[in-house]
C-alpha cells in the first residue's frame, strides 16, 4: 500500500545532540492526523524534515511512495506537499488577493514568465478569488497582509498553504495564539478547506486535536511512540505515562 | 515620519493620463528649458531614469541591495562603443538607433554569467558579493587596455554611416530625442514587468524568500532572472550614456563610486514606489551638474542628506510625496503649512551656519593662497577672523536647536493625523 | 629561500592587519546583524587621528588615544543614528553605514586634504628588526603583527573570561532574553559597535604609518575585508582569521612574481608573440593579476563552497 507520508527510521542530529531519534510513521491518503507531544519533543523538526527545510542525518521520508528526503522545499512542494508555519509566514507588502494569487501560480503552470500580465491570467485570478472567499477575507481583499489582524493573517496563511492544490497539507500549530471563539471558527475553516486531503497538524490544544483528527501521532523525545485513533491513544498506558496525564481528563470534560 | 503602505487601484483613464503626461514632458522639455545646458541635463536625466529604474528592479522590487550595478551599465557602454566602432570600420548597415539594444544584450549576458554567482545568497551577503564582483570587474578592466582603453578610455563617433530617417545624431537635440524614446519605452516595459508573474514573484521573494520556496518556486531562479532583466536595461542605459558622450572610461564607468551613486540616488528618490527612481535620476543630474557648481562640498552635503533620509524617511522623496498626498486626500494637509514653513526657515538658518563653516574650512584647505576671504551667499567671510567662525557656529547651533524643536512638534501633529486617518480607514472597512 | 621567507613574513603581517579589521567587522556582524560598511572608514580615521595626535603628544600616547577617540565616535554613531534605523531592517542598517562611510571620506578630505599625509614611523619603529637571508624585515611590520596578536588575545579573553563578555555572547543569540534578565542590551550594542570601531582605529594607527595614509586608504582595504568575511564564512572569527592569512600571504607572494602564463610556456619551448591567440591574457604577469586575486577567491568560494571556509550560518 502506498502511504501519503511515510517516515522510516528518521534521524536528525544537530551537532552532537540527536533531536529525532528514529521516527517511524505511515499516514494513509486522506487521513487527518494530529501530531502531539511535549515541548521540545521534535514535532516542528519533524515537519521541517518532511517539508525539506532540514535534511535528515539518516533515514527516509516518502511522499506518495517517492523518496523525498534531501530534496529542496520547492521540489517537494511541486510533488504535492504544502505547509504552514508556526510564526505567520505570508507576504506582508502584498494584498490578501495578491498573496493567494502567488500561491496558485505554479500549480496552474505559470513559471517564471514575464511575457504575460497577471491581470490576463483568468484561471489564476478566479482561483484566487475563490480562495479569498473560502478563507473568509472577501471584505479585506485589497488590504495589505501586514495590516490584517493576527487571526486574519493566520487564515491567509492557511489560504496560501492550500492555494496550490497540494494533496498533503502540514499545519504547524495553526491555532497558536487564538482565543476560544477564533479557534473554533478556525477549526471549521481547516476542516472545510482540507476535505479529501491528507492532513498533518501539530497541535497543543486537545479540544482541537480530538475534534479534528482521525488519528493521533504522539511524539516524545524524537520518536513516535504511538499512532492510533484518539480513543486508543487516550487509553495507551505508555502515552499516558509519558505525556497526557491530567490534560486528557480536562479535554474529555471539555469536548463538544 | 513613517508611512503606512497604502493600497492603490489606478483606473484605466488615470493610467492614460499619467503616461500621456510623461510622454508630453519628454517631448516638450527641451522647448520649455531652452538653453543648451538644459539639453545636456535633460539628456543625462533621460538615460539615468532607465538606469535607476533598472537598479530599483533589484533593490525596491527584489530586496537585493547591489553595490556593483556599474558593472552592467559600464559593460553595456563598452559594448555599445565597440559596436559603433566595428560597424563604422566594417560598413555594417546597423543604425545608431539599434546600438543600445546591443548594449542591453551585453548587459543581460554579463548578468547571466555573474548573476549565477551573485544570486546564490541573499541580503547582506548578496550586497558584499556584488561589491567584490564590482571590484573584480573594475580591476580586470584596467588589465586589458586594448578592450577597455586604459586611462584614456575608448572613444567613438556617433555620426557614422548614412543618416537614419534624415538624422545624423550629431546635434545634441537629436541625441536627446533618441534617449527620450528609449526612456519612454524602457520605463513602460519595466512598469509592465511589475504586473507579470515573474515581477510579482520577485516581490514575494523580497517579502518572504522562505515562503516562496514553499509555494513551488525556486527563489534563486526568480532572483537570477530578475537580475538578467535588470542587466538588460542597465546595459541600454549605459549605451545611451556612451552615445551621449562618445567616450567610455573604465575608471569611471565601472567604478565603485558610480555604483554607489546609483544606489544613493535611487534610494533618495524612493525605492518603495515605482516612480521613485525617476525622481532619483533627476536629483542625480541636478546635484552633479548644478550643485557641484555652487559648492565644492557638494558630496559632503549629499552624504548628509542621504544619512538623514535613511534615518527619517527610508522610502525616499517619493514616499514623502505619497504620504503628503494621502494626508491631503483625507483633508488634513492644511494643518501642516505652518509647520512646513517652520521646518524650512529653521532648516535654512542651520544650513546657513553649517555651510558657512564648511565653505570656510574648504577655503583654508584648497585656496589658502588666495587670501583669507571666501565668498558666501554674496558676502565676504574672513576666515582669519574669529567673528566669522563664531557667527557661523552660533547660526548653526541656534538653527539646529530651533529645527529640532519644530521637528518634534511636527512629528506629534503628524502622528496624530496618521492615527485619525487610520481610524477613518478602519471605519470604512467595517462599513463595507 | 630568501624570497620565500620575506614574502611569507610580509604576507603574514598584511594578513594579520586584515584580520584586525575583519575581526571587528565579524564581531559587529555576529552581535548585531549589521554589516558595517564604514568599518574601513574607522580604520582611516584611526590613522588620521594618530597622525594629528602624534604631532602633538607623540606616537606612543596616540596608540592609546586615537583608537579611543574612534571608538567613542563609533559608539555615538550607534546611539544616535544606527539605533534609529534598527527597526527598519538589515538593508537600511547597511545603507546608513554606507552613508557614514561616504561622510567620513568627505570630512577627512575636508580637514586634511586629498593628498598623502606625512604620518611617519616613530624612531623606535624605524629600521629593521632582524636580517634573514640577507634581506631585512622591518620593525614596523613586526609591530603590526605584535599588536594584532595582542589585540586578538585580549578580545578573546574579554569575551570568554569576563562578565561583560558573557553578556555580549548571550546577547548575540538571545537579545530579548538578556534584556529581560535586566541587562541593558542597547548599551551592549553600543559598546560592541564602539569596540569594533576602536579595533579598526587601532589597525589604522599601526597600519597608517607602515603603509600610506591618504583618503583612498579606506577604499583600498574596504572591499578586501568584506571579501575576507564572506570567504571565511559570515560570522565566523576563525574563518576570518584563516581567510585573512590566506589572502594576505597569497597576494603578497603574487605581487612579487613576475612570471606570466606566457613566460611559463616559453620555458617549455612554446613561443608567445603579440599575435598569438589570447596573448593579452597569457602575457599578464602574476604581479599584474595580484590585485584581483581576493575577488577571484570570492567567486570560487561562492561557486564551490557558498557558506564559506568555516561558515556555519544558513544565510
Amino acid at each position: 500500500m502506498t502511504y501519503a507520508i511515510e517516515l522510516k527510521d528518521l534521524r536528525k542530529s544537530f551537532g552532537k545532540t540527536e533531536i529525532i531519534r528514529g521516527a517511524n510513521l505511515a499516514v494513509a491518503a486522506g487521513e487527518r492526523v494530529a501530531v502531539i507531544g511535549p515541548n521540545g519533543a521534535g514535532k516542528s523538526t519533524l515537519f521541517n524534515l518532511i517539508s525539506g527545510r532540514l535534511h535528515p542525518t539518516s533515514g527516509e521520508v516518502h511522499l506518495h511512495g517517492e523518496r523525498i528526503d534531501g530534496m529542496k522545499p520547492y521540489e517537494i512542494n511541486r510533488r504535492g506537499l504544502s505547509r504552514s508555519f508556526q510564526i505567520t509566514n505570508i507576504f506582508p507588502k502584498l494584498s490578501v488577493f495578491e498573496n493567494l494569487r502567488c500561491g496558485v501560480l505554479w500549480s496552474l503552470g505559470y513559471r517564471y514568465t514575464f511575457l504575460r500580465f497577471l491581470s490576463g491570467l483568468h484561471d489564476a485570478n478566479e482561483r484566487a478569488e475563490t480562495l479569498v472567499r473560502q478563507v473568509g477575507l472577501a471584505a479585506k481583499r485589497d488590504v495589505l497582509a501586514i495590516n490584517l489582524t493576527y487571526a486574519e493573517q493566520r487564515a491567509l496563511e492557511i489560504g496560501v498553504t492550500i492555494a496550490g492544490g497540494a494533496s498533503v497539507i502540514l499545519l504547524d500549530e495553526p491555532t497558536a495564539g487564538m482565543s476560544k471563539t477564533e479557534t473554533s471558527h478556525f477549526i471549521d475553516l481547516i476542516r472545510e478547506v482540507t476535505v479529501g486531503k491528507t492532513l498533518l497538524t501539530v497541535e497543543h490544544d486537545m479540544g482541537v486535536v480530538f475534534g479534528l483528527a482521525d488519528k493521533i501521532a504522539v511524539v516524545v523525545y524524537g520518536e513516535v511512540i504511538a499512532f492510533d485513533t484518539p480513543e486508543a491513544v487516550r487509553a495507551n498506558a505508555r502515552v499516558q505515562e509519558a505525556y497526557l496525564g491530567s490534560s486528557v481528563a480536562d479535554a474529555q470534560g471539555g469536548l463538544h | 515620519m513613517t508611512t503606512n503602505p497604502t493600497t492603490h487601484r489606478p483606473k484605466k483613464t488615470s493610467h492614460l493620463l499619467v503616461w500621456g503626461s510623461f510622454a508630453l514632458v519628454l517631448v516638450a522639455a527641451p522647448w520649455i528649458f531652452g538653453s543648451s545646458l538644459a539639453l545636456t541635463i535633460l539628456s543625462q536625466i533621460g538615460y539615468l531614469i532607465i538606469i535607476c529604474l533598472s537598479y530599483n528592479m533589484l533593490l525596491g522590487q527584489g530586496g537585493m541591495l547591489s553595490f556593483g550595478h556599474a558593472v552592467y551599465t559600464g559593460l553595456g557602454g563598452f559594448a555599445a562603443i565597440h559596436a559603433i566602432n566595428y560597424v563604422t570600420d566594417h560598413a555594417v548597415p546597423l543604425p545608431l538607433v539599434l546600438i543600445p539594444i546591443i548594449g542591453g544584450l551585453a548587459g543581460a549576458f554579463i548578468a547571466f554569467l555573474l548573476g549565477y554567482v551573485s544570486t546564490k545568497k541573499a541580503g547582506t551577503t548578496f550586497a558584499m558579493i556584488t561589491l567584490g564582483i564590482g571590484e573584480l570587474v573594475a580591476a580586470i578592466a584596467m588589465m586589458f587596455s586594448g578592450v577597455f582603453g586604459g586611462e584614456g578610455g575608448i572613444t567613438t563617433n556617433r555620426t557614422y554611416g548614412t543618416p537614419f530617417l534624415g538624422l545624423t545624431f550629431g546635434p545634441q537635440m537629436q541625441v536627446y530625442y533618441l534617449i527620450a524614446v528609449y526612456c519612454f519605452v524602457c520605463t513602460a516595459l519595466m512598469y509592465a514587468f511589475t504586473g507579470t508573474p515573474l515581477g510579482r514573484m520577485l516581490n514575494a521573494v523580497r517579502d518572504n524568500p522562505e515562503r516562496v520556496s514553499f509555494i513551488g518556486y525556486d527563489t534563486q531562479l526568480v532572483r537570477w532572472f530578475a537580475f538578467i532583466i535588470s542587466g538588460f536595461f542597465a546595459g541600454i542605459g549605459g549605451s545611451l550614456a556612451a552615445i551621449n558622450f562618445e567616450i567610455v572610461n573604465a575608471s569611471d564607468a565601472l567604478s565603485g563610486m558610480r555604483s554607489g551613486s546609483y544606489l544613493l540616488f535611487t534610494f533618495l528618490g524612493g525605492a518603495t514606489v515605482f516612480f521613485g527612481p525617476i525622481i532619483g535620476a533627476v536629483l542625480m543630474v541636478l546635484a552633479s551638474v548644478l550643485l557641484s557648481e555652487f559648492t565644492t562640498a557638494w558630496l559632503l552635503y549629499l552624504g548628509l542628506v542621504f544619512l538623514i533620509m535613511v534615518m527619517f524617511a527610508p522610502g525616499g522623496v517619493a514616499s514623502l510625496i505619497m504620504a503628503n498626498v494621502r494626508v491631503a486626500r483625507f483633508g488634513k494637509l492644511h494643518r501642516f503649512w505652518g509647520l512646513y514653513l517652520g521646518l524650512l526657515v529653521t532648516g535654512l538658518v542651520m544650513l546657513a551656519g553649517v555651510s558657512a563653516l564648511i565653505e570656510m574650512i574648504y577655503h583654508i584647505q584648497l585656496n589658502a593662497a588666495m587670501g583669507p576671504e571666501v565668498k558666501f551667499l554674496g558676502m565676504q567671510l574672513d576666515t582669519s577672523s574669529a567673528a566669522a567662525w563664531a557667527g557661523a557656529i552660533v547660526l548653526a547651533v541656534i538653527g539646529g536647536a530651533a529645527l529640532e524643536f519644530v521637528r518634534r512638534r511636527f512629528a506629534r501633529v503628524w502622528g496624530q493625523a496618521q492615527e485619525e486617518i487610520e481610524t477613518e480607514i478602519k471605519r470604512k472597512e467595517q462599513a463595507a | 629561500m630568501e624570497f620565500f621567507t620575506i614574502s611569507l613574513l610580509n604576507g603574514l603581517s598584511y594578513g594579520l592587519l586584515l584580520f584586525m579589521l575583519s575581526s571587528g567587522l565579524t564581531l559587529i556582524f555576529s552581535m548585531m546583524g549589521v554589516l558595517n560598511f564604514a568599518h574601513a572608514s574607522f580604520y582611516m580615521l584611526g590613522a588620521y587621528f594618530a597622525y594629528a595626535i602624534s604631532n602633538v603628544i607623540g606616537f606612543w600616547p596616540a596608540l592609546i588615544v586615537a583608537p579611543l577617540v574612534v571608538g567613542l565616535l563609533g559608539a555615538a554613531f550607534e546611539r544616535f543614528s544606527l539605533r534609529r534605523v534598527h527597526k527598519f531592517g538589515h538593508v537600511p542598517e547597511l545603507l546608513v553605514t554606507f552613508g557614514l562611510s561616504y561622510l567620513i571620506l568627505e570630512i577627512v578630505q575636508l580637514i586634511w586634504g586629498r593628498a598623502v599625509v606625512p604620518y611617519g614611523l616613530p624612531p623606535q619603529l624605524e629600521g629593521p628588526l632582524f636580517s634573514i637571508f640577507g634581506t631585512q624585515f622591518p620593525k614596523s611590520r613586526s609591530f603590526i603583527m605584535l599588536v594584532a596578536v595582542l589585540m586578538l588575545l585580549s578580545v578573546w579573553l574579554l569575551l570568554t573570561r569576563t562578565r561583560i563578555g558573557l553578556v555580549i555572547q548571550a546577547a548575540l543569540k538571545h537579545p530579548d532574553m538578556v534584556e529581560a534578565l535586566g541587562h541593558n542590551v542597547p548599551r551592549v550594542f553600543m559598546l560592541v559597535f564602539g569596540g569594533g570601531a576602536a579595533l579598526a582605529g587601532l589597525a589604522g594607527v599601526v597600519g597608517g604609518n607602515t603603509y600610506v595614509t591618504e583618503p583612498s586608504m579606506a577604499h583600498a582595504v574596504g572591499p578586501i575585508i568584506f571579501v575576507v568575511v564572506v570567504v571565511g564564512g559570515m560570522g565566523s572569527l576563525a574563518g576570518a582569521f584563516l581567510a585573512s592569512i590566506l589572502i594576505g600571504v597569497i597576494q603578497t607572494f603574487a605581487v612579487a612574481i613576475d612570471q606570466s602564463l606566457g613566460s611559463l610556456l616559453e620555458k617549455v619551448g612554446v613561443q608567445i608573440t603579440s599575435e598569438t591567440f589570447g596573448a593579452p591574457v597569457l602575457q599578464l604577469t602574476l604581479a599584474q593579476v595580484a590585485p584581483i586575486l581576493p575577488y577571484l577567491f570570492l567567486v570560487l568560494i561562492l561557486i564551490f563552497r557558498p557558506k564559506g571556509l568555516l561558515g556555519t550560518r544558513e544565510d
